[in-house]
């Protein structure tokens, strides 16, 4: 069964007297397990999908399923309890709160969904420790590098067993190298089984996915299975096995 | 989880996310805690002055004897015609002498008659003091307790002996080194000894009427020294047997006054019948007004504290947009962004408040200087409660602001 099912829809923003279409007519097919990356330049709408999959906006007109429950007209409570158990976010700039340590960061989402405090701590200690940050619980955001910062987001991402992952540009706030060991960490997530959607504009962090949806003027100029996609050696996973 | 269990989950984990905030900034959350911490302490001092002033009011109200009746020349607290009073007959010993002798319901009755005089004892003086002048009977119509010797006599009375009692205050300062009993002192140029001084009886809000700053010598010696008899017009205190005879005794007074002074049926009383009631009623004006004026003061800080945790609750508020954003992204629903928000600012306000509280437990010692009293348990539920309610209602606008934010937005924010 699809996890995401878009038909038809579009997005208007009213820019001063101005409307802007963001997205005309875009329909989308995401299945259990695909590795999908959103690839468009700036202003093509990239951000607006985004934003629509992450149930973070409604659409103007269409229709989308997640899971099977029709979400475009959901109110913000029910938008906010879909994404606290369906939607793990991963973004460029990290968010993550700076003056809470790590533990605690991966901890609120959980919080949330009203997770007791015991079970709470459990399961983010287990996050961090997928993530390759047992060592690090404790430290806070100022006092890890940024591609520590990122492990804990993916963490606080995966802490909650989403049905899909959401990553805005993952790896554009670091160095190549740091950004490799990330986009490693995100294959290692979906080859336990999880869906991960990728926004990025470079071309060869798209190319770690196994499907390439490009978008352009708020339309889907295509959308192409990889055949081959790169997949990332597993060096630093090789080091805490 | 039930709804009840969800609720108080929600209700614990929004306050430990705000004590995290709170935690975070300590030099903000402290500046605001400043704010409400003033107003809870102008609060709480008001409240306990004025507390401070009505016991002392209440307490020289019981000294003078609150069973006791007054009859006077003037009716006082109305608003007859002064002139019309003024132009009454004065009430006369004689006019005593007869009461005294036909009434029958009083326990004690005694006249008095005040003259102004300065008291002297060596190099110390007091100005300007009620001298009064009454028979032996007076301290049966009082609650007066003495801190050394006794009222006069009846022989010393009425053989109007220089003989005096005064009040704490009067032998303080005139007797600052102690012992007053058997010294001479100078009323006006007369020389009187000082045979009782009174317990202090702290009802400062009385004024020239407080006992602690009066002098008593036998209404004989009034006449001889400081007043011709034709122009005194005495008052005569009577004492109601208790609270329930009041109305009786007021009664007979009335009825033996008017027969007394030959008033026949037409004619209006030329005399007044006082009570402390008037007293009691012109008091709770006066203290009504300021009261209103405390009231309004402390209100106006209190508010004033209140816009400014509003303020830096909106600062606060929009500097972590993008952590709003984030929570919402995560999975907060709108209330518990607004009770995260409401959650800080009351927790703010209630630690400011309890600040407070002490600051004005500490200050009270000191007001205590003046004003006889102390925070009573009254004002630490005013102040607790005075401070959640000010840190929920000035919470709530920058609450909102929070909660309503769309997470798109706030998430793009910088």
């Amino acid at each position: 069964m699809n996890i995401i099912n878009i038909e038809h829809i579009s997005k208007v923003y009213q820019v001063g007297t101005e409307e802007v279409h963001a997205l005309r007519d875009i329909s989308v097919k995401i299945d259990k397990n695909e590795y999908v990356a959103i690839m468009g330049p700036s202003g093509s709408g990239k951000s607006t999908l985004m934003n629509m999959l992450g149930c973070l906006d409604t659409p103007s007109s269409g229709k989308y399923d997640f899971n099977g429950v029709s979400v475009s007209q959901m109110s913000d409570n029910d938008l906010a309890k879909i994404r606290n158990k369906e939607i793990g976010f991963v973004f460029q700039t990290f968010n993550l709160l700076a003056r809470s340590d790590a533990l605690h960061n991966v901890e609120l989402p959980l919080i949330y969904a009203g997770v007791p405090a015991s079970e709470r701590k459990e399961r983010a200690e287990l996050a961090l420790v997928d993530v390759g940050l047992k060592e690090r619980m404790h430290h806070k955001p100022n006092e890890l590098s940024g591609g520590q910062r990122q492990r804990v987001a993916v963490a606080r991402a995966i802490v909650t067993r989403p049905s899909i992952i959401l990553a805005d540009e993952p790896t554009g706030n670091l160095d190549s190298k740091t950004g490799e060991e990330i986009m490693i960490l995100f294959n290692e997530i979906y080859e336990k089984g999880n869906t991960i959607i990728l926004v990025t504009h470079e071309e060869y962090i798209a190319e770690h996915a196994g499907r390439i949806l490009r978008i352009k003027d708020g339309l889907i100029e295509s959308d192409a299975s990889v055949s081959n996609r790169y997949i990332p050696k597993a060096r630093v996973a090789a080091e805490h096995a | 989880m039930s709804r009840f269990a969800l609720l108080s989950f929600e209700f614990k984990e929004s306050m430990m996310i705000a004590l995290r905030a709170i935690r975070a900034n300590k030099v903000r959350s402290a500046l605001t805690m400043l704010g409400i911490f003033i107003g809870i302490t102008v609060v709480v001092l008001m409240t306990t002055a004025i507390k401070g002033i009505d016991n002392s009011f209440q307490k020289g109200i019981s000294a003078l004897g609150s069973d006791d009746l007054y009859i006077d020349k003037w009716t006082w607290f109305t608003n007859n015609e002064w002139w019309k009073m003024r132009n009454r007959r004065n009430i006369t010993m004689e006019d005593y002498e007869k009461f005294k002798d036909m009434a029958k319901l009083p326990i004690a009755i005694a006249p008095e008659l005040d003259a102004r005089q300065s008291l002297k004892y060596q190099v110390n003086t007091v100005d300007n003091v009620f001298v009064l002048g009454t028979t032996a009977d007076y301290v049966r119509t009082t609650n007066f307790t003495f801190d050394q010797g006794r009222f006069f006599s009846d022989v010393e009375s009425k053989s109007a002996r220089n003989v005096c009692i005064i009040g704490s205050d009067i032998a303080k300062k005139l007797f600052p080194l102690g012992n007053a009993l058997d010294k001479e002192i100078k009323i006006g140029n007369e020389p009187f000894k000082v045979i009782g001084v009174l317990t202090e009886q702290g009802s400062f809000i009385l004024g020239a009427f407080n006992p602690d700053e009066r002098a008593y010598i036998p209404i004989g010696c009034v006449f001889r020294n400081f007043m011709n008899r034709a122009h005194g017009s005495i008052t005569i205190d009577v004492r109601a047997a208790n609270t329930a005879m009041i109305e009786d005794t007021k009664a007979e007074a009335e009825g033996l006054m008017r027969k007394i002074r030959g008033l026949s049926y037409n004619e209006e009383n030329d005399f007044g019948i006082n009570q402390q009631e008037g007293l009691i009623d012109n008091f709770n004006k006066v203290t009504g007004v300021i009261k209103i004026a405390g009231l309004f003061i402390t209100g106006l800080s209190l508010f004033v504290g209140a816009i400014g945790i509003m303020n830096i609750m909106f600062v606060s508020v929009k500097e972590r947009t993008k952590e709003i954003g984030l929570r919402k992204a995560i999975g907060a629903k709108r209330r518990s962004i607004l009770a995260q928000f409401l959650m800080e600012s009351s927790f703010i306000c209630l630690v400011g408040g309890i600040a407070g509280l002490i600051a004005a437990i500490l200050l009270s010692f000191l007001v205590n200087q003046f004003i006889v009293t102390s925070v009573d348990y009254s004002a630490v539920v005013i102040a607790i409660v005075v401070s959640l309610i000010t840190g929920l209602v000035s919470g709530l606008a920058p609450a909102y602001t929070a909660a309503k934010m769309d997470p798109v937005e706030a998430l793009r924010f910088e």
